[in-house]
C-alpha cells in the first residue's frame, strides 16, 4: 500500500466511524440481544432468564398472537392492492397534461403530510358514530349509518378507507415514474388504433412496473407494521379486538405486561414474515416487472 | 400518455376536480370545526361554516389543564418537539454527509462489501430493535430523557447514507481533484467542495429527518415518561385520551395546532419535497 493509499483509508475511517458506531451500538447490538432475548424471559427489571423455545411454542397457541396478525393480514390484504390502483389511477390522471398539474398535486399529497396523531383525531371526529359528518351525510341520503369504530364488522373498512387517503406518496412516486416513459411508444400505439385502456395495460403498467414493486414492497413493510392510527383510534384494538393489530399486540406485550422475551420472539416473526413477502414479491417481479434496456 | 380529444380532457379535469374536493373536505372540515362553539358541532343537518368564529377554542385547548398542570401544555410540547428537531436534524445533516462521503469518495478496503451490509440493514423493522434499545437506553439512564430521541440521530442512518452517496457521486471527481492540487486537505474537499454543492440532497435529509421527529409518536411513546417533556404528537394523544369524545372544537382546534406548521413548511419546500420523494422512489 503506497502512502497516498494508505492516507486515503485513513480519511475513509474517520468519515464512517460515527456509523461504525452507530450501527454496532443501534443495530448489530439490538439484534443480537433481541435473537436471546427471544429465547428468554425478561421483564427488563431483572436478568433475562433462558426458556428456550418456550415463546415461539407459547405463540403458537396464544388466541390474541393470531387474532392480531390475521387483523394485520386482512388490513394488509385490502389496503396495498387499493391504494396501489388508487395511487396509479390518480397519476395516470395526472400525466395526461391536464391543467393544473401542479395544483392537484398538492392536494392529493397534502394528507400524506398530516402528523399520524392529528390525523387519527380527525377521522375520529369524521367517523363518529353521533356527530360524525360521515354518518350525517350517509343517513341524508337514506343509507344506514354503521358505528365504524366501534362496530367490530366496520372498524378494519373503516381503517382501510382511512387509508386511501394517505395515497399521496406513492402516487407522487408513480407520477415521476409516469414522466419517463417514452412518448413514442404510446404515439406508436395510436397508429395501431390502441384505445386508451390497450395502452395502460400494455404500456403504461409494464413501463412504470419497477415503480409498483417498490410501492408494493414499501407498503408491506409499513401495513404489517401499522400502529399508530389504531393505538389512537381503536385502543386495545376495541371493539373485540376487531381493530388489534400485530405491532400493537407486540407493544402491549413489551411495555404494558413487560414481557419483553416474549414481544422479541414476536419481533421476530415479524421481521421473517417481512423478508418472505418481499422475496416473494421480487420473484413475482422477475417475472413481470419490466426493466427498461439502458440505451 | 396524453389525454387528446376535448371530451376526454373534460373527463379527466371532472375526476380530478370531484377527488380533489373529496380529498380536501376532512381538511375543510377539521378547520371549519375548529373555530365552532361546542353546540354547532352537533348540528343536524351541519352547518359548514361556524356563525360566529371562536378563536378562542384555540386558546382553550393550547391550556388545557393549565391550573392543574402549573404551565401551559403546548407550549412546552412545542418548545419540546422544535429542541429534539433541531438535535436530531443538525445530527443527521452532519453524520450521514461525512459518512456517505466516506463510502462516495474514498477508497478502502471492505467500502462496499460495507455498503451493502449498510443497505440490507434497512430490512430490520423497528420492534426487532425496540426491546434491546429500551433495556440499554435504560441502562444509561436515558429513559424520561430526551436522549434516546435523538443522540442515535448523530451516528447515521442506512436511507440517508445511501441518498447522500448517489447524490455525492454524480459529482465530478475533477471538482475535488482541483481542490487537492490547490493544497486542498481531505476534510476541505468535503466541507468546501462537495457540501456546497450537494444543498438540494442535504435539504431532502433535513426536510424528512425534520417531518420524522415531528412525526414520531412511537420513539416519544416508548422513552418519555413525564408529560411536561411531551413532544406534540404525544401531547395530542395524551389530549385526545384525557378530553376527547365529546370537545371536538378543541380537539380539532389542538389538531390543527400540530398539521399548520407541516403543511406551511410543505408550501414553502414544495420542489425538494416532490422532488426529493420522486428520487427516492424511482432512482432508488
Amino acid at each position: 500500500m503506497t502512502r497516498s493509499e494508505r492516507r486515503e483509508m485513513r480519511a475513509g475511517i474517520i468519515f464512517i466511524s460515527p456509523w461504525l458506531i452507530g450501527m454496532g451500538v443501534f443495530l448489530a447490538y439490538p439484534v443480537l440481544a433481541s435473537v436471546y432475548y427471544s429465547f428468554c424471559e425478561y421483564s427488563v427489571l431483572d436478568k433475562a432468564r433462558p426458556v428456550g423455545l418456550a415463546n415461539y411454542a407459547d405463540l403458537l397457541g396464544d388466541r390474541l398472537f393470531w387474532k392480531s396478525l390475521f387483523n394485520t393480514v386482512y388490513f394488509a390484504a385490502l389496503s396495498i392492492p387499493l391504494g396501489l390502483v388508487l395511487a396509479l389511477g390518480l397519476a395516470i390522471l395526472l400525466n395526461t397534461g391536464v391543467r393544473g398539474l401542479t395544483v392537484y398535486r398538492t392536494i392529493f399529497f397534502l394528507p400524506a403530510l398530516i402528523p399520524t396523531v392529528a390525523l387519527g383525531i380527525l377521522w375520529l371526529w369524521i367517523f363518529n358514530g353521533e356527530n360524525g359528518i360521515l354518518n350525517m351525510f350517509l343517513t341524508s341520503i337514506g343509507i344506514g349509518a354503521p358505528g365504524w369504530l366501534t362496530d367490530p364488522v366496520w372498524s378494519k373498512p373503516a381503517l382501510i378507507l382511512l387509508s386511501m387517503w394517505g395515497i399521496g406518496h406513492a402516487m407522487v412516486i408513480f407520477l415521476a415514474g409516469l414522466q419517463d416513459v417514452p412518448v413514442h411508444l404510446y404515439e406508436a400505439a395510436d397508429l395501431d388504433g390502441a384505445n386508451w385502456w390497450h395502452k395502460v395495460r400494455h404500456i403504461t403498467v409494464p413501463m412504470v412496473s419497477p415503480v409498483i414493486l417498490f410501492n408494493l414492497i414499501m407498503g408491506i413493510i409499513g401495513a404489517l407494521q401499522y400502529f399508530t392510527l389504531p393505538y389512537i383510534m381503536t385502543p386495545n384494538g376495541q371493539p373485540a379486538h376487531s381493530a388489534y393489530f400485530y405491532a400493537m399486540y407486540l407493544y402491549d406485550n413489551a411495555f404494558l405486561y413487560l414481557r419483553m422475551g416474549y414481544a422479541s420472539a414476536m419481533a421476530w416473526i415479524l421481521f421473517l414474515l417481512i423478508l418472505a413477502l418481499t422475496l416473494l414479491s421480487l420473484r413475482l417481479a422477475a417475472r413481470h416487472v419490466h426493466y427498461e434496456a439502458a440505451p | 400518455m396524453k389525454a387528446e380529444s376535448r371530451l376526454a380532457r373534460l373527463v379527466v379535469q371532472s375526476i380530478l376536480l370531484g377527488l380533489s374536493l373529496l380529498f380536501l373536505f376532512p381538511l375543510f372540515w377539521m378547520l371549519s370545526t375548529s373555530v365552532k362553539p361546542i353546540e354547532e358541532t352537533m348540528l343536524f343537518p351541519p352547518r359548514w361554516i361556524p356563525s360566529a368564529w371562536h378563536f378562542d377554542n384555540y386558546w382553550q385547548a393550547i391550556t388545557y389543564g393549565r391550573d392543574v398542570l402549573g404551565y401551559i401544555p403546548f407550549f412546552e410540547y412545542g418548545k419540546n418537539t422544535l429542541l429534539l428537531c433541531i438535535l436530531g436534524v443538525t445530527g443527521a445533516v452532519v453524520s450521514n454527509a461525512m459518512i456517505a462521503y466516506g463510502f462516495a469518495r474514498l477508497r478502502w478496503p471492505g467500502r462496499d462489501f460495507l455498503f451493502g451490509v449498510t443497505l440490507a440493514t434497512m430490512m430490520i423493522p423497528f420492534p426487532v430493535l425496540m426491546v434491546p434499545l429500551f433495556s440499554l437506553f435504560k441502562q444509561l439512564g436515558w429513559i424520561g430523557t430526551f436522549r434516546p430521541l435523538w443522540v442515535t440521530a448523530w451516528f447515521g442512518s442506512a436511507f440517508n447514507i445511501f441518498l447522500l452517496r448517489q447524490f455525492f457521486l454524480t459529482i465530478p471527481r475533477e471538482l475535488s481533484d482541483a481542490a487537492v492540487v490547490d493544497g486542498c486537505s481531505e476534510f476541505g474537499v468535503f466541507r468546501h467542495v462537495i457540501l456546497p454543492l450537494s444543498k438540494p440532497a442535504l435539504a431532502v435529509v433535513a426536510l424528512f429527518h425534520f417531518l420524522g421527529t415531528w412525526n414520531d409518536f412511537m420513539g416519544p411513546l416508548i422513552y418519555l415518561t413525564d408529560q411536561r417533556m411531551f413532544t406534540l404528537a404525544l401531547g395530542l394523544q395524551s389530549y385526545q385520551s384525557q378530553a376527547g369524545g365529546t370537545e371536538w372544537h378543541l380537539m380539532m382546534a389542538a389538531a390543527t395546532i400540530v398539521v399548520l406548521p407541516i403543511v406551511v413548511l410543505f408550501f414553502f419546500t414544495q420542489r425538494t419535497f416532490i422532488q426529493g420523494i420522486a428520487t427516492t422512489g424511482v432512482k432508488g
